[in-house]
């Protein structure tokens, strides 16, 4: 079977999962949903693992296959076909994206067991992925569209997914909303590029467009300048992040595939598979760059104040991507993407962690009523050490190789990058300091009131169901968490798949190490073979210079958290007092959320009310009425002859016949 | 001699129409219709047309003028009184009596038809007899020969139900609403005997 | 007498038929009226019939004899019955079939 055989099952099987669940939730029993949800991905992944096999069975120049089933629309100039494109970067993404997945589905398998709508979680789920793999394995711009709007939707759906809680709803919609603004650009550039290039399928667009456009045209740029448009709503930066933070609403499973390891990752993705464009656009590409490194920046100091476990990871995440973006911009697609698939691991493994410690705290989520877990759950806060440390890019983890091979390209490239590069390293400062700082304030210590009776009872704490955002009391039915949680100490998947995601955040950097192999770049490169940018290679010797100064800089983090919050624990409420406009503005997320109801929504509220008030009124209602009433008076008039007297009906009748009579008279004369 | 039966019969027409709308009372008005009708029969039989005349005058001025005669002796010849209700209809209708009359007038005298201006053609003497009009009715207008049949039927059961008497409800009925009827001029008293009340 | 005299006096017995409709108010000399004109037709279709020279036409002024006998039993029904319901024999006073 060929590769893109291979890509098609794997395309199929979520597909058939979510149908099978969500159609048969009435005759299947929990578990089997379970089970039949898992399975369905993984057996996706051993599809994919397939696929890959296929693919390196050929030459390294020949990888590359478009594959169509059929087609959609063949008119006036159009061809747009069901058609996926397999090539190294796709085959790389479904890899992740299935292989992350299974692990997640695995961890949901026992996370979710008491929740009353664990179908409808499932069949979503399996949904997003087969969304998720649209996208990436998407042949044309169409496609790529229906696969993004797909993923939102189930994003949606999976945010609001308690939706009797207001807050999970409206956090949903916010997602939605803002999506959709990114869904908008997206279109647009491809309305665009079909203008421009004729043509919607991946091939010819990018072998067409270093002809059509010329480098730094107003065209391309703007072209790539709504790409980016959609890129950033997509994987949250600024100013289209605002609903990342929120969409922590949703169940952690959620949180941990699709904002963090697969959905948010999707700008990245698609600005990788477009870097035939954005290299004819180098401006719209030094925007995405900072764009990138602002988001970085950012969304690290905001980390760094936030009290609910599962935002502050959030932030991280957006931070992280910020990297992604940052560093696919400037022309490491390679690098980015290996910072991408290491990013997944951890972060996934992180919020399967933090789900493990919120069960525990009986579905409260503020890190100030958390402390000494390390006694209370060993495996939990061994995952959350890993986790923290690939994030923090300490030695030899994952995200230790992965992050300096973005800002060593950065370097390499010079001029105003090294710049970005320097940049990068502040920001990686802040991410030790955030990470270590969760760590540090959840695991030593005494232990709380939860964990002491974890440690005491051996089971977990029971609270009444309240809602960690508002601290409101709820109910237990369908559309709430309920009342039962699940811990990794207490259930083997959820054990078995953040020990997998471990495993991975540890070791998984050791594919790409400089000097000493080259799997993941050797494997990418011909993808990006058409890119002057892609042939920059930083030296061996800068590239360790690159990792030496990452191990110190994650090191002396790791240090400045222990010392702020293990050593001497009054120091933060100090820095907190004395820097207190800095604080305000961390804590309170850099006012973006105020920024955008001031600017986007109140207007688009007044818009609807004026409207609503005196257009509908005057104009809607006035035309209708008055349509009304004309015809009505015409009516009135004509109703004057209906006397109900025989005689003037006979009247009219003779009358009429003269007139007739007459009128044939004369003209026939 | 022709012309002068023509002429007496036009003006016996002529002047039973407008016996018919100017006499005030109806029962001359009918009276006067059927002076029209011999007088049209008597022109029926100028244009050689004897079976129509003949069924003009047992038929029209034999058994309808006699259904009118009933009628009107049932309802009664009552005066109209003078009033006018619809304004302008007195002084409108003569007008178009005659504007109706000239238009018609000039299509025909003014028309194209030749034919018009002339005796008509030749015909046997035989042309209006029973036998040609039975022959044509049997053979070529069979069908609307069956339908004006059944249009008379349609006509006879039509009267009845219009003007028949409503049959007496029981002032104990069961599920029919009881609002005894009116008393009709006809009806006998409501103490008389149910068998001398006339047979329906 | 050429057949011209014929439908000319026709024409004339309907217009007088016509003004009566109009003047007349009570329903009995209506229909009066009404037989008028359809002796007009009659006499009409009577001089055509002679001047094409087939019986054709005689044969259709039977039928509208047979037509008009129907419509003069309808309305005298009616009229009956308006008079056993004890209203006005008046077509200005009978108006409520009105828009």
């Amino acid at each position: 079977m060929s590769a893109t055989t291979w890509a098609w099952l794997v395309l199929l099987l979520p597909l058939l999962g979510s149908i099978v669940v969500s159609l048969g939730f009435r005759a299947i029993p929990a578990r089997v949903a379970g089970i039949v949800g898992t399975a369905s991905i993984g057996l996706a992944f051993l599809c994919a693992i397939a696929a890959l096999v296929n693919l390196l069975g050929e030459d390294a120049d020949a990888r590359h296959h478009a594959s169509s089933l059929w087609d959609y629309a063949s008119a006036a100039g159009l061809d747009i076909k069901l058609g996926i494109y397999v090539d190294q970067l796709s085959v790389f993404m479904m890899l992740v994206v299935t292989g992350v997945s299974t692990l997640i589905h695995l961890y949901s398998f026992g996370y979710m067991q008491s929740d009353e709508g664990y179908h409808r979680f499932f069949s979503y789920l399996n949904f997003f992925v087969f969304s998720m793999l649209l996208l990436v394995l998407a042949g044309n711009f169409v496609l790529l569209i229906v696969g993004w709007a797909f993923v939102g939707f189930a994003s949606y759906a999976l945010i609001s997914f308690w939706y009797r809680r207001a807050t999970a709803t409206k956090a949903g919609m916010k997602a939605f909303v803002i999506n959709v603004v990114g869904d908008i650009g997206l279109v647009l550039a491809a309305l665009l590029i079909f203008r421009e290039l004729g043509t919607f399928e991946y091939g010819e667009v990018f072998a067409r467009a270093p002809e059509v456009f010329a480098r730094g045209e107003w065209t391309v740029t703007a072209i790539c300048l709504l790409l980016l448009v959609g890129a950033f709503a997509k994987s949250a930066q600024i100013p289209f992040h605002t609903w990342l933070p929120d969409a922590m609403e949703g169940p952690t499973p959620v949180s941990s595939l699709i904002h963090a390891a697969t959905m948010v990752t999707a700008g990245v993705y698609l600005i990788a598979r477009t870097h035939v464009l954005f290299y004819l656009a180098p401006t719209a590409a030094d925007i995405g760059a900072f764009i990138g490194l602002a988001t970085l920046l950012v969304a690290g100091t905001i980390a760094i104040a936030m009290t609910d476990l599962k935002r502050a990871i959030a932030y991280s995440t957006m931070s992280q991507i910020g990297y992604m973006i940052m560093g696919v911009s400037i022309g490491a697609y390679a690098q980015g993407l290996f910072h991408l698939m290491t990013h997944a691991f951890f972060k996934a493994l992180l919020f399967m962690t933090a789900g493990s410690i919120i069960s525990a705290m009986a579905n409260r989520q503020d890190i100030d009523r958390m402390s000494g877990f390390w006694k209370a759950m060993r495996f939990t806060s061994l995952m959350f050490v890993i986790g923290g440390l690939a994030l923090a890019a300490f030695p030899l983890t994952s995200g230790f190789f992965s992050k300096d091979s973005i800002l060593a390209y950065a370097e390499a490239r010079g001029g105003m990058y090294t710049w970005m590069a320097i940049g990068g390293y502040v920001g990686a400062l802040l991410t030790a300091l955030y990470t270590f700082r969760l760590i540090f304030r959840v695991l030593p210590g005494e232990p709380c009131e939860e964990a002491q009776h974890l440690i005491d009872t051996g089971e977990l704490y029971h609270g009444p169901p309240i809602n960690p955002a508002n601290e409101e009391l709820e109910d237990t039915e369908v559309g709430f968490p309920g009342a039962t949680h699940h811990v990794a100490e207490g259930s083997w998947p959820m054990a078995v798949a953040m020990a997998a995601l471990g495993f991975g955040a540890l070791f998984a950097g050791l594919i790409q190490v400089p000097g000493v192999d080259n799997v993941l770049f050797g494997f990418l490169e011909p993808a990006f073979a058409d890119s002057p940018l892609a042939a920059i290679h930083p030296t061996v010797g800068a590239e360790w210079r690159g990792l030496a100064i990452g191990a110190v800089i994650s090191l002396v983090g790791i240090g400045l958290a222990w010392v702020l919050w293990v050593a001497r624990p009054e120091l933060p409420a100090l820095f907190r007092r004395r820097l207190r406009p800095v604080y305000l503005l961390a804590v309170n997320k850099w006012y973006f959320d105020e920024a955008i109801d001031f600017l986007v929504v109140r207007p688009a509220l007044a818009i609807g009310r004026f409207a609503n008030s005196t257009f509908e009124r005057l104009v809607v209602d006035g035309l209708v009425s008055g349509t009304r009433e004309t015809v009505s008076a015409a009516g009135g008039i004509v109703h004057v002859v209906q006397s109900g007297f025989v005689r003037s009906y006979a009247l009219l009748l003779i009358a009429g016949f003269a007139g007739l009579a007459l009128y044939f008279l004369l003209s026939s004369s | 001699m022709e012309e002068v039966l023509f002429f007496a019969a036009a003006i016996g027409a002529l002047g039973g129409a407008i016996g018919v709308v100017a006499m005030r009372n109806p029962f001359y008005s009918v009276l006067a219709l059927i002076v029209h009708l011999f007088s049209l029969a008597v022109l029926f039989l100028l244009l050689s047309s004897a079976f129509v005349a003949a069924a003009q005058v047992v038929v029209y001025a034999g058994a309808v003028m006699v259904l009118y005669v009933f009628v009107v002796a049932y309802v009664g010849g009552g005066e109209e009184s003078a009033w006018e209700s619809i304004p302008g209809q007195q002084f409108i209708a003569p007008l178009l009596g005659i504007a109706l009359f000239v238009e018609l007038a000039i299509a025909v005298l003014a028309s194209s038809l030749l034919a018009l201006g002339q005796e008509g053609p030749h015909v046997n003497p035989g042309f209006g007899d029973p036998a040609a009009i039975g022959t044509l009715l049997l053979e070529k207008f069979l069908v609307p020969f069956e339908a004006s049949s059944i249009l008379l039927l349609l006509a006879a059961v039509g009267a009845i139900v219009l003007a028949g008497r409503r049959v007496p409800e029981r002032a104990s009925g069961a599920g029919s609403p009881g609002t005894p009827r009116e008393r009709e001029p006809g009806d006998p008293a409501p103490d008389a005997h149910p068998a001398e009340v006339p047979i329906r | 007498m050429s057949i011209e005299w014929y439908v000319v006096l026709s024409s004339l017995l309907f217009a007088v038929g016509a003004m009566g409709i109009l003047l007349r108010r009570s329903p009995v000399v209506i229909l009066l009226c009404l037989e008028l004109m359809l002796n007009a037709g009659n006499l009409a279709l009577v001089a055509f019939s002679r001047m094409v020279g087939n019986q054709q036409g005689q044969v259709f002024a039977i039928v509208v004899m047979v037509v008009a006998a129907c419509e003069v039993v309808i309305g005298l029904g009616l009229i009956v019955a308006i008079f056993r319901r004890r209203l006005p024999l008046d077509v200005d006073e009978l108006r409520e079939l009105r828009g």
